[in-house]
């Protein structure tokens, strides 16, 4: 018995194989997708600057600077 | 098999056989009316997401529907209509259709409550785990009500859909839930009168095996008749409207018609035209529920023009 690169199996398999493939590529698009609409719904992009850990003037609410 | 190999000669389950598990005609009621439930809802929801709210509901309805399958395989052996099921039929084997069930089932309320919010995921879990464990393992062989109670699983995706739109839940939500459920009683017993053998065959407790075929009879005309007052009542909300309460009355006077025509009948003349009147009521009774959420979503399409509603 020969050994062959192409088992039979990818022969019989390949249904089942590009049909997981296309799973796992509209599962990605799916999360790619939410992921563009949630952080384009945040509106203002200074908000999520808050987090950068670096002292921002700008960012600060113009009544706090009053007080 | 003519060829004598040493290869492994049993059947390779494909991709299809694996979508059957998710029985996709009662997916695609699913969808339909939890597309209906997130639509009609008074709060805009973005496509993307929405879309995305559907397809979780509809892959934890299918997952529920494999763990059904998983569950069922002895019952699904015996009886004419499920025998082609892929795991009675030998295409698929039980441990797959499990694990599929699980997975699908943890990925479907995952995503939907990362996508939507928590009570929307929360009612999809209740729901898969209501109609596997509850229905399938708990009542379908243990009481002739089992599809009383176990139709709430199937009630439940508009009010999903409305959980997907709004984050809430509301009398218009409850009273689409409330549509299903008593519609299912009557639709499965209608059913049940025209393939009476095959569920005696299983063994599975229906009211026709139990109870007798007239009072089957006796409890389809009480179910529609406690229908009629949920049908009109979801019309007087904010998501009724002229419309759908002129399909409601035509509807629930046809069915209900049906029902009493059932409800008249003997066991010779069922015999002596073959249930032809069950099965006609069994058609109408799909009628009725696509009716209802039609009329509902061209209310919510005609709103969009400050026409229907009130």
């Amino acid at each position: 018995m020969a050994i062959r690169v192409e088992h039979e199996m990818h022969e019989r398999r390949k249904g089942r194989n590009y049909g997981v493939g296309l799973l796992l590529v509209g599962f990605i698009a799916i999360i790619f997708g939410l992921t563009v609409v949630k952080v384009l719904q945040l509106g203002d992009a200074r908000q999520f600057e808050n987090f950068d850990h670096v002292a921002r003037p700008q960012i600060i609410p113009v009544d706090e600077v009053a007080e | 098999m003519s060829d004598i190999s040493l290869q492994d000669t049993s059947y390779e389950a494909s991709m299809g056989d694996y979508f059957a598990l998710l029985k996709p005609r009662v997916m695609s009621l699913v969808v339909f009316t939890a597309l209906v439930g997130l639509l009609v809802a008074p709060a805009p929801v973005h496509p993307f997401i929405g879309f995305v709210g559907i397809l979780c509901i509809a892959v934890g309805a299918g997952a529920s529907g494999a763990l059904n399958m998983w569950w069922d395989a002895d019952i699904d052996a015996r009886m004419k209509r499920t025998a082609g099921r892929p795991i009675p039929s030998g295409r698929v084997t039980p441990g797959e259709a499990l694990g599929i069930g699980l997975a699908l089932s943890g990925f479907a309320t995952v995503l939907l409550a990362l996508a939507t919010n928590f009570l929307a995921a929360f009612l999809l879990a209740f729901t898969i785990v209501f109609y596997a464990v509850v229905y399938s393992m708990w009542l379908k062989r243990a009481t002739p009500q089992n599809i009383v109670i176990g139709g709430a699983a199937g009630a439940f995706p508009p009010m999903i859909g409305w959980a997907v739109a709004t984050g809430g839940i509301g009398i218009e939500s409850i009273l689409m839930f409330a549509l299903i459920f008593v519609w299912t009683p009557p639709h499965f017993w209608a059913l049940a009168l025209f393939v009476k053998s095959d569920y005696g065959n299983a063994g599975v407790p229906m009211l026709t095996e139990t109870h007798g075929r007239d009072a089957t009879r006796k409890h389809i005309i009480i179910y529609t008749l406690l229908l009629v007052p949920v049908a009109l009542g979801l019309g007087l909300t904010s998501i009724g409207g002229p419309i759908y309460m002129a399909v409601a009355v035509v509807m629930n006077a046809w069915f209900l018609k049906g029902a009493i025509d059932i409800w008249r009948r003997s066991d010779a003349d069922c015999d002596a035209d073959h249930h032809a009147v069950e099965i006609s009521v069994f058609k109408v009774s799909l009628y009725y529920l696509f009716a209802h959420f039609l009329a509902l979503l061209v209310e919510a399409a005609l709103r969009l023009y400050g026409l229907g509603g009130w």
